[in-house]
């Protein structure tokens, strides 16, 4: 193949970003995503500022500049602050705090109370990179999230953005590009875990005509957000993956779908493609070559099932966003009938590495059949909660324990529900296993998207059921019988047995149900829908028994089944669940033993965790 | 000139809408959007106007595509709208007593989710993707992060003060 010719010379490109990038100073990174900006990350960067900490007002007495970042990942610590060239990182910081920092930084000190506490340990961490949450993980599509300004392309230029891009421009060899992403054994992370080579070759056989490509960013899971970080943190890694698989199996056109609850991707996405257009790495001609890639977003509306990728095609083209049947291959018919190439956010994200560094490099990592690293959104009952990316050799004892930090309030381990709706519970006998995709699906749970949700002794397995039931019941279509009709059939059985109404013959009906769901939906919504609940079946079956047989919640959370009572020994007569229950159940003068009024009383459970003096118990 | 039809839609203003997107029909979803940005929901007659006006639609077609999204409004909502996530973190992590205390405190009931002074409305939401927040609360787009029977309260206390 004769060499491209290119008119950028994108390695320059990243000279000049970094120097830019040196006028800086001592460059302070502030986590600005959905979860640090509500808890006033925007309102500290600007009193930085005010302080004098902006590149643009650099005096001799202050060499450092406040950079706005996308998500470091460490959620629950945030406001997270990092000044990289000092290993530092500040947690849980306030505006209030800003001006202690900024000093210490002038003086070259440390503010010590505000460094991560290891909760095991019960010492302060003085490096970033001893913290357990980082130490434990190999970040490479987050590689940049949280280290670079995702509104500026300079900085992302500076971290070897449009590199990857550039390379296979000019080497001019489609099938070797398609070649490199097989030989690295990349899967769809959506959920499916599809070999993203294989399905770029098919597209790349219907070539000649106009065909698509398609990226999912309709992130809908309960309890997941990793692409919606990767989109607000590191939005031109993703642009950058589209573009090389347009080149690759020869499109001109591609979409992001992104929900509509993530204003602020939405907003990083437009900003990043117009950026990149202004310095022609995205749209007519890039570089100076004859390939064009223009894209577009597209908008969800909030409809889960339009992450299937019948149903997210469907409501591109603007209408309801029903599945439609498989015969036809979306290799060969997709959007407006064309051959389409559908990919997830941090599938794509993973391709520009795959292309620089090769595909020993990616498939080094990981197991035999699930090669590289796949990021997780630790959520529940787990000390750290956060966004994570770790090779897929890893265990689940090393997630929950290594890097998430064990079971909040030394509560004990129960399960971890993994891949949301479509998924599974994972339990204590699982710990060990590898988070692979071929044993996941072997023990009835699915890597999914990525969600963890951690969940302790007080988590009720069968509620949990029923709420997935409840969601996907919810989200169903309504186009084929057995996803609109069974799920809703399952529902209500769930339904009963947390009531404390439920039959033993209950059981084998939801299973057989579960059954016949799963073999004769539609579309992954439906044939995924009972996974929750057959997974529970089978490992928690004495759950489902205790609240049928003995009409007993073990975790005491189905409310049904419990009445609360305030011990009268205990009760102080403080007023405070008095005041904290929302509909005025808690009757008592100040000074004086409480009663709740089980007619009023919602069993919601505001009084438990306002007490004082543990006096409120269920029984 | 602007229009005024009977119900007060403006349909100069849905023309400027739809040639936003060149009048195409794969674009129906972002334009029921911006409709709803300016009306707080969809109004059935705005919806009329454009089944007839973009080619290939039909105002049925739009009332299909409308009522399948979770994100569009047949009913005027609240100058604040306050989304309580109910995804399986903040579930997990007690979003019902702030779903409670929500609809206790805004006396919301029969299953009405927009108060009588059309100052509030509410609902609840699958995922917000803030689930290191959990349990979290929008309102009009700004993340409250977590949540409690509590600070809901107090919150919703400050917005009528405001409004007072």
């Amino acid at each position: 193949m004769e060499k491209v010719k290119l008119n950028i010379d994108i390695k320059k490109e990243q000279e000049k970003a970094l120097e830019m990038m040196k006028q800086q100073g001592e460059r302070i990174l502030v986590c600005t995503s959905t979860g640090c900006s509500a808890n006033g990350s925007l309102e500290i960067i600007e009193k930085f500022k005010e302080l004098g900490a902006n590149v643009g007002t650099l005096t001799k007495e202050v060499k450092m500049t406040a950079v706005p970042t996308g998500c470091i990942g460490f959620c629950a610590e945030g406001v997270l602050v990092v000044i990289p060239d000092k290993h530092l990182t500040y947690v849980r910081v306030k505006l209030t705090d800003v001006e202690e920092i900024f000093e210490s930084l002038k003086n070259d000190t440390i503010v010590e109370r505000l460094l991560y506490v290891d909760p095991a340990i019960k010492q302060s961490i003085k490096k970033s990179e001893d913290i357990n949450f980082y130490a434990k993980q190999t970040r490479t599509a987050l590689a940049n999230c949280g280290h670079i300004d995702p509104e500026s392309i300079d900085e992302a230029v500076a971290v070897g953005a449009y590199q990857a891009l550039a390379k296979v421009i000019e080497e001019n060899d489609q099938e070797a590009v398609i070649k490199e992403v097989e030989d690295s054994g990349l899967r769809g992370r959506g959920g499916g875990g599809f070999a993203t080579g294989r399905k770029w070759r098919s597209v790349y056989k219907h070539r000649g005509g106009k065909s698509y490509v398609i990226c999912n960013g309709d992130e809908g899971d309960p309890g997941a957000f990793m692409d919606r970080s990767l989109m607000e943190a590191d939005p031109h890694k993703l642009l950058e993956g589209m573009a090389i698989a347009a080149y690759a199996v020869g499109s001109d056109e591609g979409y992001i779908y992104v929900r509509a609850e993530y204003p602020l991707a939405i907003k990083r996405l437009r900003l990043a493609i117009k950026a990149a257009e202004e310095r022609n790495l995205l749209g007519k001609n890039i570089m100076g070559s004859d390939f064009s890639f223009h894209i577009h977003i597209k908008e969800g509306a909030g409809a889960f099932v339009c992450g299937e990728s019948s149903a997210l095609i469907a409501s591109i083209e603007g209408e309801r966003g029903m599945p439609r049947p498989k015969n036809i291959h979306m290799a060969e018919c997709g959007l407006f009938k064309r051959p389409t190439l559908l990919n997830n956010v941090e599938t794509f994200a993973n391709v520009p590495l795959i292309i620089l560094k090769g595909a020993k490099w990616f498939s080094a990592m990981g197991t035999e059949g699930s090669k590289g690293t796949k990021t997780f959104a630790l959520t529940g009952e787990v000390n750290n909660t956060g966004l994570i990316e770790v090779p897929m050799n890893t265990t689940l004892r090393q997630i929950v324990f290594d890097l998430g930090g064990g079971i909040r309030n030394g509560k004990k381990f129960k399960a971890v529900q993994i891949g949301g709706p479509s998924g599974g519970c994972l339990t204590e006998e699982h710990l060990d296993m590898p988070m692979d995709y071929d044993q996941l699906t072997k023990v009835g749970a699915m890597v999914g998207s990525g969600g963890l949700v951690v969940m302790n002794e007080d988590t009720c397995i069968v509620e949990v059921a029923r709420f997935f039931m409840n969601f996907t019941q919810h989200e169903s279509c309504g186009k084929c019988t057995p996803c609109r009709e069974g799920t809703k059939q399952m529902l209500s059985i769930l339904e009963r047995i947390v009531k404390g109404q439920g039959k033993m013959e209950d059981l084998d009906l939801l299973q057989e149900l579960g059954e016949v769901i799963k073999t004769g939906s539609l579309c992954g919504l439906g044939k995924s829908a009972p996974n929750p609940v057959l997974s529970t079946l089978k490992y928690f079956k004495d759950e489902y028994i205790a609240h049928i047989k003995d009409k007993k919640c073990p975790a005491g959370v189905c409310s049904a089944l419990k009445s609360f009572e305030i011990q009268e020994d205990l009760c102080k007569g403080c007023t405070k669940c008095a005041r904290n229950c929302p509909v005025g159940a808690i009757e008592g003068t100040i000074k004086e033993p409480h009663k709740i009024n089980q007619e009023k009383c919602i069993k919601c459970g505001a009084c438990i965790s306002n007490c004082p003096f543990k006096a409120i118990v269920t029984k | 000139m602007s229009v005024e039809s009977p119900a007060g839609i403006n349909t100069a203003k849905l023309d400027e809408i739809i040639q936003t997107y060149g009048g195409k029909k794969s674009y129906l979803i972002a334009i029921l959007q911006k409709v709803q940005e300016i009306y707080k929901y969809l109004p059935e007659e705005a919806m009329t106007y454009i089944g007839t006006k973009i080619e290939g639609l039909s105002p049925a077609t739009v009332f299909g595509v409308a009522t399948f999204y979770a994100q569009f409004s047949l009913e005027p909502k609240g100058k604040y709208e306050i989304k309580v996530c109910d995804g399986t973190a903040c579930h997990v992590r007690g979003s019902m007593p702030v779903i409670e205390a929500i609809k206790g405190k805004l006396q919301l009931k029969d299953g009405k989710m927009t108060t009588e002074n059309g100052l509030f409305s509410f609902e609840t939401v699958s995922c917000l993707g803030a689930c290191g927040l959990a349990p979290a609360v929008v309102i009009n787009d700004k993340v409250y992060p977590q949540m409690t029977p509590d600070s809901i309260k107090i919150i919703i206390d400050t917005l009528l003060k405001e409004n007072e």
